[in-house]
């Protein structure tokens, strides 16, 4: 079974993230790090090549500095690595961006594509759905247990009414909470194995994606303007000196919430 | 401009976040309809027009029975089709997220996701979204239509304001891509008391408990509120309480009117799930913990005293 996991590089969460004023997009010069829910889905794809066989591919859409996040996949256990790396897909959106990367999956032809659940930096929760869409697979999304039996999968799910059961079968397109898993630390003997295993860095052109269909040209959203929020007045600080649950009723009572 | 509202039911009725979103959409000016999408619905659909619409499109199919994103991204594209409409904004959820992104690849129409505001300028849509943990307010817009709006629960209140709606059935046609998975089981929630995030009231608890034994401190000061205990996520992580009644980021994200906070430090991990809250009161004994930068009341003191105390008042006052 082919496995490929979707994955971004995102800033390391000790960084103070800033927009970029010039460009209103993210300023990503500092430290970087394989984004922390992804590292869920490269768990539970090592998990199911290691039940069911098969192999392992991360992919990503990023700079070429993203490989480093990427040799993180591998020195888990990932197999190979391919990294979609072009200037001109700087600034996509989800339109551009699942459109560039639905590309890159279909020429992998894999069983199963799995997604992590949310992106740190741009807290995006659902390019799956839009990839999903493109490449014409069905999708099962927030899936915190994960089963394949023959051609299969089983997923369980929370939702705002309890949890569903929902099975599809391959090729399908899967995205995991973190709840599924307890991700392993890379081993010395992984990350030293990581570097010798294939890492391809592919251009929009290989995969044949028009130059028009990405970056700003092919996105349809933008940011106009940033601005800090406005702070929160009308703050009251007690210390408890004994009397604080009187307080909190006093305060409660002038607001008529109790 | 025609704007579509994407209303989700359950149990035969439309839900709070989708009204509230509509009544939203009806004070901007244009035109405003709802969309109901799901099987036996036609009924429920027409309770929208009380909220702002005037006109609710419906596709009633066995198709879309189960609470899956995809048969619905066929049904949203025939509404869009249908109603000429240059605009779609859904209130967040598990579901509408995937439906909202599924349309987005469908359509090649921008998505912005998580705004707290919308407001029109000329034509021209504006939202607005809280970034980078909240440190800042971004405003998006959007470059082609249709433009595709997700909001973030529990940010807008349903207002009534009495009309009523007119009822139009589009007929969908799926791709078979779209109803290869299928619900094969729905469980439910264990927990007892009001849903998370239907509670006016609700008692969260955090690390500072101390243990799952400290819980009950949450329970009782709800009980005599009336309202729901929820749990943050590092408490669920440790076994304390349930997922289900996680706020935050990769929780629930709740708006009740009062929330109280016991022994939470306030990551904004956590931030995110709640600060649409009316009032945030706030006990703990650190008194660096982050959230009293956002609490209204914040009381640094001990829980283990306070909490049972002020549940003894609140009982009295019933």
């Amino acid at each position: 079974m082919k496995i490929a996991v979707c994955v971004k590089q995102v800033p390391d969460a000790t960084v103070h993230k800033r927009l970029d004023a010039s460009t209103g997009r993210l300023d990503r010069s500092g430290e970087s790090a394989l984004n922390p829910t992804d590292v869920n889905a490269v768990e539970e794809a090592l998990r199911l090549r290691d039940a069911h066989g098969g192999e392992v591919v991360v992919v990503s859409l990023g700079p070429e500095k993203a490989m480093e996040s990427l040799r993180k996949a591998l020195a888990m256990g990932g197999d190979r690595a391919v990294l979609v790396s072009d200037a001109a897909a700087a600034g996509s959106d989800l339109v551009a961006t699942s459109y560039a990367l639905a590309k890159a999956l279909e020429r992998e032809e894999a069983d199963l594509v799995l997604f992590g659940q949310q992106a740190s930096d741009g807290d995006g929760a659902v390019l799956w759905a839009a990839v999903a869409d493109r490449l014409r697979r069905p999708m099962v999304s927030q899936v915190a247990e994960l089963t394949l039996e023959g051609e299969t999968l089983t997923g369980k799910r929370q939702t705002e009414f309890g949890y569903d059961v929902i099975s599809a079968p391959l090729p399908a397109v899967v995205a995991v909470s973190d709840a599924i898993n307890q991700p392993r630390y890379p081993s010395l003997k992984g990350i030293m194995g990581a570097k010798s295993k294939p890492q391809e860095v592919v251009s929009l052109a290989d995969l044949g994606v028009e130059a028009d269909r990405v970056g700003e040209s092919g996105s349809r959203t933008t940011v106009r303007s940033s601005s800090p929020p406005p702070a929160k007045s009308d703050q009251v600080r007690i210390e408890d000196d004994g009397n604080a649950p009187e307080q909190i009723v006093e305060y409660l009572a002038g607001k008529r919430l109790v | 401009m025609t704007m579509l509202v994407y209303l989700e039911t359950h149990d035969g009725a439309l839900t709070k976040p989708g009204l509230g979103v509509l009544s939203k959409a009806a004070t901007l000016g244009g035109d405003v309809a709802g969309v109901v999408l799901g099987s036996g619905v036609r009924d429920a659909a027409s309770g929208a027009g009380a909220y702002g619409a005037s006109t609710v499109y419906v596709v009633d199919n066995e198709a879309l029975a189960s609470p899956l994103p995809q048969a619905r991204v066929d049904a949203l594209a025939a509404v869009v089709r249908e109603s000429g409409a240059d605009t779609v904004v859904f209130p967040a959820s598990v579901l509408t997220a995937d439906v909202a992104a599924g349309l987005s690849a469908r359509l090649d129409a921008g998505l912005n996701w998580d705004l707290t505001d919308l407001r029109l300028e000329g034509d021209e849509l504006v939202g607005i979204r809280p970034a980078l943990g909240d440190t800042v307010l971004v405003e998006v817009g959007w470059t082609t239509t249709p433009r595709l709006a997700l909001i973030r629960s529990g940010t807008f209140d349903p207002v009534e304001s009495g009309g009523t709606a007119e009822v139009k059935d589009v007929t969908a046609t799926f791709e078979e891509f779209s109803i290869r998975a299928q619900l094969v089981d729905h469980l439910q929630e264990e927990s007892s008391g009001p849903s998370i995030e239907d509670a006016d009231v609700i008692v969260a608890g955090g690390r500072g408990l101390g243990g799952p034994e400290g819980f009950s401190l949450c329970e009782e000061l709800a009980g005599a509120l009336g309202g729901a205990v929820a749990a943050t996520r590092a408490v669920v992580d440790a076994g304390w309480y349930p997922y289900s009644t996680q706020v935050g980021q990769t929780g629930k994200t709740v708006s009740p009117k009062l929330y109280i906070a016991l022994g939470i430090s306030g990551a904004i991990q956590h931030k995110v799930g709640m600060q649409g809250s009316g009032t945030i009161v706030a006990i703990n004994k650190d008194p660096n913990a982050p959230i009293f930068d956002f609490a209204d009341l914040g009381v640094v003191g001990d829980l283990t005293q306070i909490a049972p105390k002020l549940t003894e008042l609140l009982r009295a006052r019933r």
